[in-house]
């Protein structure tokens, strides 16, 4: 058990490595900040351009949609950073990993909200537009907002999802949480750093995933009865 | 255009990777194929023993399905490969990767299998019951398959954003499909292959991407 101890839950390890540690979870939670509402907000625009059937966007946007889904986002990220310098585009590591999950994303946003948004009955759309409503206003004011209610769940889940995808920054050595932790754990020569990461992840996402739980299980059962 | 199709599109160096990123393809397959039997087992596994409802093994079910929602799959990976050697439990990159994601699917999986198996009705169970099943019986063979049924459609979507995790497993050094792209791309100095990587991922992918969207609308229908 004290081999264990030390090589696990050193205290010593922590307290030197706590600063490097602390310096990556700030990255990580920058990377947070910048990328989830911009996928957002252009995973609600694929969706609406998508729910509106505007002709070419609407199928552009499908193929998008659909080969993003397609391929690991790390393998997305190996490209932008290593394949873009080739045509003489060079990316920092943090911008690529902000552009890389911003666009993969915002394709699975952007699927979830289409769904969301093709549940609304085409009552709501004939009232709204019956009461002199563009089409384009109608579907802000009337489809999104009932639609983006149905897909709270599917949301939720997929912002777990790319707090969870903020981790390959580590593959490029950009210095978020888990690489600062394996570069700690380079420094003392045991697995604290690796654990104590684990344990921040869980900190920060273990709420979140009891909420999303909640939430799923009310969802199933009211759409099987 | 020229210098675009030359670094991207390299049709040569395309013909000449393409037997190395095929081994790493059927290595993605391999790997895939462990982690969903593994993974969709243990899932199951689990759920069947969450019916029981038995408070404390419910609640350990309950730990570690979460645990593996909230832990990045990169890190369980890492601390799987660079952790565990401290213990004196080493395992090959292979296998480092195949056990971490069995446990991630196998826990998303039971969520979604508990979700199907709670909205069997209950008439169900006192049907199989009233002919004699006992318990277990009636769960797996009246219950479970209905409930399977329901949550196909999520089902399927989370299978396949688990398998694409598998390229998780080049970080660890397994020689997979991605790994072998980058290898081959700093062999030629060109991201040709990487392009291929792609192309091939989208070959496996895709499909199975237009099933789940195929399987949610019927969801939807049946609705």
């Amino acid at each position: 058990v004290p081999n264990f101890v030390d090589s696990f839950l050193d205290i010593n390890s922590a307290l030197t490595t706590a600063p490097l540690l602390w310096s990556g979870l700030l990255v990580t939670l920058q990377l947070v900040v910048m990328i989830i509402p911009s996928a957002i907000v252009l995973g609600l625009l694929i969706g609406a351009l998508r729910d509106l059937k505007v002709p070419v966007v609407s199928q552009l946007l499908r193929v998008y949609v659909d080969l993003m889904r397609s391929f690991p986002p790390l393998v997305l990220l190996i490209f932008l950073y290593s394949g873009l310098p080739f045509l003489g585009i060079h990316l920092s590591e943090y911008a690529t990993v902000v552009l890389g999950l911003t666009a993969n994303g915002a394709a699975f946003f952007g699927e979830i909200f289409r769904a969301g948004f093709a549940s609304i009955g085409k009552g709501q759309r004939e009232a709204g537009l019956s009461t002199g409503l563009s089409r384009l206003v109608t579907e802000i004011v009337i489809v999104m907002p009932q639609g983006i209610r149905k897909v709270i769940p599917p949301v939720a889940s997929n912002i777990i999802e790319l707090v969870k995808a903020t981790a390959l920054g580590s593959v490029l050595a950009l210095p978020e949480l888990l690489r600062t932790a394996r570069m700690a754990q380079g420094m003392v020569y045991d697995a604290t750093p690796l654990i104590i990461a684990a344990a921040v992840y869980l900190l920060l996402l273990w709420p979140f995933v009891r909420l999303l739980s909640h939430l799923e299980m009310r969802m199933t059962l009211v759409a099987s009865k | 255009v020229t210098e675009f199709l030359h670094y991207y599109f390299n049709l040569p160096i395309m013909a000449a990777v393409f037997p190395q990123l095929m081994w790493g393809l059927l290595i993605t397959l391999g790997l895939a194929a462990v982690t969903i039997v593994g993974g969709l087992a243990l899932g199951l596994l689990l759920a069947v023993i969450r019916a029981y409802r038995i408070a404390p093994l419910s609640f350990l079910v309950v730990v570690f399905v979460d645990m593996f929602r909230a832990l990045p799959p990169l890190v369980i990976i890492i601390l799987v490969y660079f952790g565990l050697p401290y213990a004196g439990i080493t395992f090959s990159p292979f296998w480092c990767a195949a056990i971490t994601l069995i446990l991630v699917l196998a826990a998303v999986a039971e969520e979604i299998f508990w979700a199907g198996i709670v909205s069997v009705d209950k008439g169900q169970w006192e049907a199989a019951r009233s002919t004699g099943l006992n318990f277990l019986l009636s769960l797996v063979f009246v219950i479970t398959p209905q409930g399977i049924l329901i949550v196909i459609a999520p089902l399927t979507n989370k299978v396949i954003s688990i398998t694409k995790n598998t390229a998780l497993a080049s970080v660890v050094a397994v020689p997979e499909l991605l790994n072998a792209g980058i290898t081959a791309q700093g062999v030629y100095a060109n991201p040709t292959p990487l392009t291929l990587v792609a192309i091939m991922y989208i070959a496996l992918f895709l499909p199975l991407v237009q099933l789940s969207n195929h399987l949610e609308s019927r969801f939807h229908y049946t609705r």
